[in-house]
C-alpha cells in the first residue's frame, strides 16, 4: 500500500514522498495530532551544520504525535484505539542501558523518517493506549515522557534529601518538568529560575519562580534540572553549580550545538553529581500517560499549548513552523492529510 | 451503513500490456488494485468493500484477496462487472442491499482501481461530504487552460481556468439516490451518461466537492505507469 510521506528537503521546502509499505506489517496507525519541538525547528530553519543536514535530509519532521489504531495486525490494540506513538527504535538491549541510550538506537525524525507521514506503521511495543486526555494535549506525551524520564532517574541517583529542587529555564521543557515533579516530588520545594517575567509567571504551580539576577540572599537547593539549552546553557549550569548544596544531582536537559565551559573545580569540590538525560523510553511514556489521564495535570498542560489550524495541504505544514517561531511555548496542530 | 465499492471493470484496452487489465498489473511488488484495496481496508469506517470485476477476472481477483489480504478477505465482496462503470455500480448497489437491505442512510464511496495513491484524507472527506450532501465528487484545480471547440478544428471558448476543474475519484453518494436517478434515465441517456456525477449534475442534485490530490493518477496509459512506477521508486514491469 502507498504511504505519503511529507519530507523536508532542505530548509523550509517541504516535498512529498511515495513509500510502499508493506500491508501486513505490525501496526498501522493515523497520525491525529502533533506537536513541533524545537528539534524539527532547527531542522525547518537550517539552524544544524551543513554537514548534518546533507546526511539526514530528506526526511519527514516531527515525533510528538498522537493517532488512532487503523489496523493491528499483532492483535495488541482495537482498532480506533488512541495511542501515542514512541518515536525511539531500540537497539541492542543488555539490561543495563535505557533504550534512549542504547547502541543502534534510532530516532524517528532524526536520520528516520518523522511521523508526517499518511499513516505511520510500527511495532506494538512501540505505541501506548490512552484514554481521556484531549488530542492536543496528548499529541504533547513524547514531551512530558522526557521530563518523566529525567524526574525518575534524580529519583534513581539522587541522595535522599530532596527538600528543595530549583529548575533552570523558563521555556515549555522547564514548565512540563515543574509539573513532572510537582507530581513525583510532592514534598519538595520547587523553584523555578528563568529571564522571561511573562512566562515565569505561567509557573504557578511552584513554591517560587526568581529572576536568574535576582536570586534571593542565601538561596540554595538540593538538586537541580537544566532546561535552559542553547547559548543559555553556559549561564544555567554555572548558576546552578553557584547555587546547589553539596552532593547535589545536575540533571542536564537543554540542548546545546556549542560547547559549553563548567567550573569543574568548584563541582569537584561540593562532589556534584551531573547526569546527561535525553528523550525517553517506553516506561516514561505509560509513566506520562498515566499522569496526563489527571484532569489537573492536564488542565495544566493545557496553559502552554497553542492550537494551530489543521494542516490539510503542503502549504498548512510551512504555516504550522511559522506560527510556532511566534508562540511562546508549544504549538500543536491536527493532521489532517 | 458506508460501503465501498472499487470499479475493476475494465479489460486494459489502452494498455497494449500482453492481455492484463491493467488493475492487476504490479506496481511494486503488488497488483495496483491492491495497492487500491489496501487503503480502502484501512478505512474503518466502511462496512464492508465491494469489488467490481469483469466476469472473466472473478476468479484472478479471488485468487489476489487469498493472497495479499487472507486475514481481511470477510470485509470483501467481489461482484461481477456490467457493461460500463455505471452498470457495475448498480451491480454493486444492488448487492449491498442483498447483504444489508436498503437503507435510506447507506453510502456508497466509488472509486477507481486504477487509482492507488488515493489517500485516506480524502476517502474520509468524501464518506464526510456524502454523509452531508449525498453526492460528492473529489476534483483538483485545472492547471493547463482548458480549450473548448464544437467541432475539433477551432476554438469555439476558453473558459476562465478558475473555474475549471479536473474530475478524480472518488465519487460518493447516497445509494437511494444514486439508484433512483439511475434508473430514471432513458436507455439513450444511460449510454451518454457515463459518469455517475454527471447524472446527478443533470438532475439537479447538487454535488459537492472535495479536494483531490494530483498525485491521486489514473494509471491509464503506458506513461501513467511508468510514472506510477518512479513514484514509488519500482520498476516498470512491460
Amino acid at each position: 500500500m502507498i504511504n505519503y510521506v511529507y519530507q523536508l528537503v532542505s530548509p523550509h521546502v517541504f516535498s512529498l514522498d511515495y513509500q510502499d509499505v508493506d500491508f501486513t506489517s505490525e501496526v498501522m496507525v493515523r497520525p491525529r495530532y502533533m506537536a513541533v519541538c524545537h528539534a524539527d525547528q532547527r531542522y525547518y530553519q537550517g539552524q544544524r551544520d551543513a554537514s548534518i543536514l546533507r546526511k539526514k535530509l530528506p526526511m519527514a519532521l516531527i515525533h510528538e504525535c498522537c493517532g488512532e489504531v487503523l489496523r493491528d495486525c499483532t492483535g495488541t490494540f482495537q482498532r480506533g484505539q488512541k495511542v501515542v506513538l514512541i518515536p525511539n527504535v531500540p537497539g541492542e538491549d543488555d539490561g543495563m542501558i535505557y533504550e534512549n541510550y542504547a547502541r543502534g538506537s534510532r530516532f524517528l525524525s532524526s536520520g528516520s523518517d518523522g511521523f508526517m507521514r499518511e499513516f505511520v506503521n510500527l511495532s506494538p511495543d512501540r505505541i501506548v493506549p490512552y484514554e481521556g486526555v484531549p488530542e492536543p494535549v496528548a499529541a504533547i506525551t513524547e514531551f512530558v515522557s522526557v521530563g518523566v524520564h529525567a524526574a525518575s532517574r534524580l529519583e534513581l541517583l539522587a541522595h535522599s534529601r530532596r527538600e528543595s529542587i530549583g529548575i533552570w529555564g523558563d521555556g515549555s521543557l522547564a514548565y512540563v518538568v515543574a509539573c513532572v515533579v510537582r507530581r513525583m516530588f510532592p514534598q519538595a520545594r520547587i523553584t523555578v529560575i528563568g529571564k522571561n517575567p511573562r512566562k515565569l509567571a505561567c509557573f504557578t504551580f511552584v513554591h517560587q519562580t526568581c529572576m536568574a539576577d535576582m536570586l534571593p540572599p542565601g538561596f540554595s537547593v538540593d538538586h537541580a534540572f537544566e532546561c535552559a539549552g542553547g547559548e543559555g546553557s553556559y549561564y544555567a549550569i554555572d548558576d546552578i553549580i553557584t547555587y546547589i548544596r553539596p552532593q547535589g544531582t545536575v540533571m542536564l536537559m537543554g540542548v546545546s550545538e556549542n560547547k559549553v565551559a563548567i567550573r569543574t573545580r568548584d563541582v569537584l569540590e561540593k562532589g556534584l553529581t551531573l547526569v546527561g538525560s535525553s528523550r525517553s523510553g517506553r516506561q516514561d511514556f505509560e509513566k506520562a500517560v498515566s499522569l496526563m489521564e489527571n484532569r489537573e495535570f492536564q488542565n495544566r498542560l493545557q496553559y502552554i499549548i497553542y492550537e494551530d489550524w489543521p494542516v490539510r495541504c503542503m502549504k498548512d505544514i510551512q504555516r504550522v513552523f511559522e506560527t510556532d517561531l511566534s508562540t511562546p511555548f508549544k504549538t500543536t496542530f491536527r493532521w489532517d492529510m | 451503513m458506508i460501503f465501498g465499492a472499487i470499479l475493476a471493470g475494465g479489460i486494459g484496452s489502452r494498455m497494449n500490456i500482453a492481455d492484463m487489465p491493467k488493475q492487476f498489473l504490479q506496481l511494486g511488488d503488488k497488483p495496483i488494485i491492491v495497492h487500491t484495496l489496501e487503503k480502502f481496508l484501512l478505512c474503518s469506517r466502511f462496512e464492508r468493500i465491494y469489488v467490481g470485476v469483469h466476469p472473466s477476472w472473478l476468479l484472478h481477483m479471488q485468487d489476489l484477496l487469498e493472497k495479499y489480504v487472507p486475514d481481511q478477505k470477510e470485509r470483501v465482496t467481489i461482484v461481477p462487472g456490467g457493461s460500463d462503470r455505471n452498470s457495475t455500480i448498480m451491480n454493486i448497489a444492488d448487492q449491498i442491499e442483498s447483504d444489508f437491505g436498503e437503507d435510506d442512510s447507506h453510502i456508497i464511496v466509488t472509486h477507481d482501481s486504477v487509482r492507488p495513491f488515493v489517500t485516506l484524507r480524502i476517502i474520509e472527506e468524501n464518506i464526510d461530504a456524502a454523509l452531508a450532501c449525498g453526492a460528492v465528487d473529489t476534483v483538483v484545480e485545472a492547471t493547463d487552460t482548458i480549450v473548448v471547440s464544437e467541432d475539433g478544428k477551432v476554438i469555439t471558448e476558453i473558459p476562465n481556468r478558475r473555474k475549471m476543474f479536473q474530475g478524480q475519484t472518488p465519487q460518493s453518494f447516497r445509494l437511494k439516490l444514486l439508484k433512483s436517478l439511475y434508473h430514471d434515465l432513458s436507455e439513450e441517456e444511460k449510454e451518454i451518461l457515463t459518469d455517475a456525477c454527471k447524472i446527478c449534475v443533470v438532475r439537479n442534485q447538487p454535488v459537492k466537492l472535495v479536494r483531490g490530490e494530483v498525485s491521486n493518477l489514473k494509471i491509464t496509459t503506458i506513461s501513467d505507469y511508468k510514472i506510477a512506477q518512479a513514484m514509488i521508486g519500482g520498476n516498470a514491469v512491460d
